[in-house]
């Protein structure tokens, strides 16, 4: 490979994309115990992390979103159908042979149009879902204290499940950082903001 | 010794055994809780709730201190705030009284009449003690049981005691349960309480599956059991004197009885643990009909939830597996 380097990801970015992956672990693990599924921990001290890294993912998030409507970097999550099956193909079968990958990352469109769907999925459709069920369960004492019924078993159990996937997404997205031109290069990047591109 | 949280040890307790009434703290008296208003002493008034409401009496004290709110309030609770939010739903006694007869004074747990009657072969009476010389055999009344150092059970309770009587119908194959504690899950007064779960074996009317009052008292003759050690006459002559009606043939049943605990409050760093209760067996395993994180899930959503894991984990691996050697026959070529 003799590319060069690009900055890819602004100092933000990587600041957010870090404390949240440490705290969506934080969650899963303190989340599992308050589940009755893990041990190591007393139930009242997962409690407390458990609604602490919420509350700091919340805000993490206001900011985030904050983030990408004022710098337009929303739109590199917008989806598109070009080259969608290239890179599918790309993953079932080019991967194996040592080809490249067939999407050329730029920083103004770094996502290739899987990773699009993916982290649109992830940032309108699941993180929304387990931070509202979340701060609903938070909340439920309050709401209830005011007359407004909460169903918290129902609402804890979706809460559950929007984890499981989480814990899905975690393990998918963990394992593709390894398919870079080296096994860490896309988590140097991620770390760095520079990354080595092939054209 | 009845009650299990109200015994001699309470005379003179400390503060792990009673933090209110302890000698070396705060020291208040029954009446400090028992106030008297109008000659009416605070406490439970028949079928009544004892607490009318749960609500902070002071500063505009109107004397009838005897609900743990009255003094404490709603939220007592600084350092965890989260046990605030339980005040609708658990008792303060719930978690203050992990467990009673704490004192040194073991509780009767257990009494069986059905076995009182037995002589020894010279004809005397028969007392059997246990290494705490407490009366575990007695010819007047029985077997017992008791203990120490008891964990509560736990039932919704709003302060209403229903009660079985004379003429309600009772099921011999069940533990009949003498009396029940009202209230329900979300009945918006009921909350979970500790009782001290007392079971036993009585005479009954197996006729018509009906309670009994046998005479016990009486001389030699007169048909009481402590005169003649017979239960069929007992029962005769004490539902003919109290003029109930009595199928003639009797039995012996198992019962229970929910007595309320609410004396010896433990020290704050003594109360129920978190783990006390959100767990699989938890203390409240057996109150069901409302979620409680750590014991109650969804099976299905946690099967589908680990089978979706395993298969991104198989799946990942698989993959991976497939690259290293898809690249180590390359490097090979
Ligand atoms: C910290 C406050 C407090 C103190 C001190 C206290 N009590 Fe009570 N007591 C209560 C409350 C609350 C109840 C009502 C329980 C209920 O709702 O059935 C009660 C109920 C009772 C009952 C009725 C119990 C039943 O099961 O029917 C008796 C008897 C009693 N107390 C005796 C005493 C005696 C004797 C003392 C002193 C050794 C004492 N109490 C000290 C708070 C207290
Ligand atoms: C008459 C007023 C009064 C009533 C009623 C009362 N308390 Fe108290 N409570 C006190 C006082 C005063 C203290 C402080 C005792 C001390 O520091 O030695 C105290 C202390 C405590 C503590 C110990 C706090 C610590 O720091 O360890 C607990 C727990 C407690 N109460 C729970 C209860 C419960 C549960 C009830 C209901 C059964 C109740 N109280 C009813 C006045 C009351
Ligand atoms: C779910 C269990 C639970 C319930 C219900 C509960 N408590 Fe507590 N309480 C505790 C624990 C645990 C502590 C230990 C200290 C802490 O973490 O605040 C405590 C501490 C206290 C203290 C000492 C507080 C301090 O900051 O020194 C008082 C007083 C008290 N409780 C009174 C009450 C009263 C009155 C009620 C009923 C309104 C009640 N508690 C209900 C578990 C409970
Ligand atoms: C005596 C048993 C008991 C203990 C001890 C206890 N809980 Fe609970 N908890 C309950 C019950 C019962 C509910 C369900 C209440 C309902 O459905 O209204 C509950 C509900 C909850 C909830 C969900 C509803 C809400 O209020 O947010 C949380 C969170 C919670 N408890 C946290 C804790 C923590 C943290 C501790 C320890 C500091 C603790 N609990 C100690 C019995 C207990």
């Amino acid at each position: 490979m003799n590319g060069h380097k690009l900055k890819m990801y602004a100092r933000f970015e990587r600041f957010w994309h870090w404390l949240q992956a440490l705290l969506i672990i934080v969650l899963l693990y303190t989340g599992f115990v308050l589940h009755g599924t893990l041990p190591l921990m007393p139930f009242g001290a997962a409690h407390e992390v458990h609604l602490t890294a919420g509350i700091a993912l919340l805000v993490l998030t206001a900011f985030a979103v904050f983030w990408h409507a004022t710098t337009g970097q929303w739109r590199q999550y917008v989806p598109t159908a070009a080259g969608f099956p290239r890179v599918v193909r790309h993953y079932l079968v080019g991967i194996f042979r040592g080809e490249p990958h067939p999407f050329h990352k730029v920083p103004e469109a770094k996502l290739n149009p899987l990773q699009r769907l993916a982290y649109l999925s992830l940032k309108v459709a699941l993180l929304p879902l387990v931070l509202v069920t979340g701060a609903l369960l938070y909340g439920a004492p309050w709401l209830q204290a005011r007359g407004f019924a909460v169903p918290f078993g129902g609402t804890a159990i979706l809460h559950t499940a929007a984890a499981f996937a989480m814990l899905a997404f975690l393990i998918i997205h963990s394992y593709l950082t390894t398919t870079g031109g080296t096994v860490w290069s896309y988590t140097k990047a991620m770390i760095t903001g520079w990354e080595e591109v092939d054209h | 010794m009845k009650h299990g949280d109200l015994d001699s040890s309470l005379l003179r307790p400390d503060k792990k055994l009673d933090i209110h009434m302890a000698v070396d703290g705060a020291d208040m008296s029954c009446t400090a809780c028992h106030t008297t208003v109008n000659h009416r002493i605070s406490g439970r008034y028949y079928t009544e709730p004892a607490p009318a409401k749960r609500e902070l009496a002071l500063p505009k004290d109107d004397g009838n201190r005897l609900a743990c709110e009255s003094c404490h309030g709603t939220r007592p609770h600084r350092k965890t705030a989260k046990l605030n939010d339980h005040a609708d739903t658990v008792a303060c006694q719930t978690c203050h009284i992990p467990h009673f007869a704490r004192g040194g004074v073991p509780t009767k747990m257990w009494w069986d009449w059905s076995t009182a009657g037995r002589f020894a072969a010279d004809g005397k009476m028969i007392v059997e003690k246990d290494e705490r010389g407490m009366v575990t055999y007695h010819t007047m009344k029985g077997g017992m049981a008791w203990e120490e150092h008891v964990a509560p059970v736990y039932a919704w309770y709003d302060g209403r005691m229903s009660y079985v009587d004379l003429a309600d119908t009772i099921d011999p194959a069940t533990v009949v349960e003498l009396n029940r504690p009202g209230g329900a899950y979300g009945d918006g007064s009921a909350r979970i309480f500790p009782f001290k779960y007392y079971t036993g074996r009585q005479v009954y009317d197996a006729g018509d599956n009906q309670l009994v009052i046998p005479k016990l008292f009486g001389p030699k003759g007169s048909g009481a059991f402590w005169g003649g050690y017979d239960w069929q006459r007992a029962v005769e002559v004490g539902m003919a004197e109290a003029e109930e009606k009595f199928s003639g043939r009797i039995g012996f049943v198992d019962t229970a009885m929910y007595w309320p605990i609410t004396h010896m409050v433990a020290p704050a760093q003594d109360a129920l643990d978190c783990d006390a209760c959100h767990a699989k067996e938890g203390r409240l395993a057996q109150l069901t009909g409302f979620y409680l994180p750590g014991r109650d899930r969804s099976p299905l959503v946690d099967r589908i939830g680990w089978l979706v894991v395993l298969a991104t984990v198989i799946g990942v691996l698989i993959h991976g597996g497939g690259r290293w050697y898809a690249a180590r026959r390359r490097g090979r070529r």
